[in-house]
């Protein structure tokens, strides 16, 4: 008796639409987020990741409704973000029915807005996202949709954003992202072997096994995916069986 | 029946108010001695930090009439932090006085395990609960916390309908007359966070 994997699908969105890309670029229409938030609770989802890709200010006040929408039809943990860079800007999110925030760039640019948000909402509630692409033997954080490179290495920053009251590290491979060829097990075990917070992987998802090779092997606590799911190629529910069946352990019945 | 949630300003009072009110029940936001003192049955959500509860507790006699209510009777459920605020201290604020209904404190989880504490996980049965009731004893619960109540069966025995284990077992169900409390999250528990729900208005009923 332990701690389940989660399953999370993640409605990357904008404006009124889900949408997707492959190696965060070529974005195409994927559907509608209350549609598919309603069934992703429905199928066994352990949590719905809601982000705002465009994240432009003009857009937010559809975004919040989008947030408020989804909310409204799960009975699961709600994380959002996509252009959090301040504290008013989370407490505008939670507002609308987030339980948890995601920031990524804000964060890199000003680190302290992790413990602004720890402090304020708990760190149960905060998430750091990081965009991590392979550089010789080490893992570069990119920003601002995995386009643009730091000099932080991957593993140092999800330590630091531990430190500084972020609850859970959200790993997305920029290199595996859209590819569907599984997700990057190196990169996470990596982060998730020595460090002090839960890690969701993400990135690169495509057949059941890729989920079964990141819970063993990468270490991951949680595994976010979103086309496969979106596009029906994997029910969220016929994977948990698989996995169960593979003896991982996952929230069944769910 | 309409049920009172205690709002000091707690991010997921907005959640179990939704999953209250798609249980088809009436929720009314209490944040004044008075309406507490005026609730039929109460519930205090929580998340955060303990301090930020209790330094809000101790504002304008909310905590006073919080305890004055349930020991007139009114049936009262603690969420997460609601739970915690219950028993004597907690390691989080070690500067601040719990509400002292219940004995034990608050610690930080130990040993080697990642924290929070944040998932889904299940329970261990401590005798019949009346929140469990009906509810397959493999279901999970969402847990999102770092601290927790340790298990102390010597004189926790009574109270405590279910446990958890991570980082140590501690409390996760307990009940006691009028008194109930959960360390895990109901409101974001699926269906059977939704089965506790409806135990505990059938209760307060």
């Amino acid at each position: 008796m332990s701690l389940a994997h989660r399953i999370i699908p993640c409605l990357d969105t904008d404006g009124e639409r889900v949408v997707k890309g492959v190696n965060f670029v070529a974005l195409r229409d994927a559907g509608d987020p209350v549609t598919l938030a309603r069934r992703y609770n429905a199928e066994g989802a352990d949590e719905l990741v809601v982000l705002d890709i465009a994240a432009s200010r003009d857009r937010r006040p559809t975004f919040l409704q989008t947030i408020r929408k989804v909310a409204a039809e799960l009975a699961i943990p709600l994380t959002a973000g996509g252009g959090i860079r301040t504290l008013d800007d989370a407490r505008a999110v939670v507002r609308a029915g987030a339980d948890k925030i995601t920031v990524n760039t804000a964060a890199v640019l000003r680190p302290e807005l992790i413990s602004e948000l720890s402090e304020e909402f708990g760190s149960q509630a905060v998430v750091l996202a990081i965009d991590a692409k392979r550089d010789g033997d080490r893992w570069r954080v990119m920003t601002t949709g995995g386009r643009v490179p730091t000099d932080l290495d991957a593993k140092s920053w999800a330590n630091k954003g531990a430190e500084l009251g972020a609850g859970e590290i959200l790993l997305t491979s920029v290199d595996r992202d859209g590819t569907q060829s599984g997700f990057d097990v190196a990169l996470t075990a990596a982060i998730s072997k020595t460090g002090m917070v839960p890690v969701i992987a993400s990135g690169g998802a495509r057949w059941p096994q890729h989920f079964a090779e990141i819970f063993r092997e990468g270490a991951a606590d949680a595994a976010l995916a979103a086309s496969i799911f979106h596009d029906g190629i994997q029910s969220i529910r016929a994977l948990k069986e698989f996995l169960a069946s593979e003896k991982i352990q996952v929230r069944l019945p769910c | 029946m309409n049920i009172s949630l205690l709002d000091y300003g707690a991010g997921n009072l907005p959640s179990v108010e939704r999953a209250l009110q798609r249980l088809g029940v009436q929720t009314e936001r209490v944040s004044t001695s008075a309406g507490v003192a005026k609730a039929s049955a109460l519930i205090l959500p929580g998340v955060g930090h303990y301090g930020a509860l209790l330094r809000a507790l101790d504002r304008d006699g909310l905590g006073e009439s919080l305890v004055a209510a349930i020991e007139r009777g009114v049936p009262f459920l603690g969420i997460c932090l609601g739970l915690q605020a219950l028993f004597e201290n907690s390691e989080e604020a070690p500067d601040l006085q719990g509400l002292e209904i219940l004995s034990g404190s608050v610690r930080v989880l130990n040993g080697a395990v990642k924290l929070p504490h944040m998932g889904w996980d299940q329970l261990q049965a401590k005798g019949g609960s009346g929140l469990l009731e009906g509810i397959d004893s493999a279901a999970y619960f969402y847990f999102a916390h770092s601290y927790a109540v340790p298990y102390r069966a010597v004189d926790q025995a009574l109270e405590t309908r279910a446990t958890c284990s991570y980082g140590g077992e501690f409390v996760a169900v307990t009940e006691t007359e009028n008194i109930f409390a959960v360390q895990f999250h109901p409101e974001k528990s699926g269906a059977a966070g939704q089965h506790v729900l409806e135990n505990f208005l059938r209760i307060a009923a």
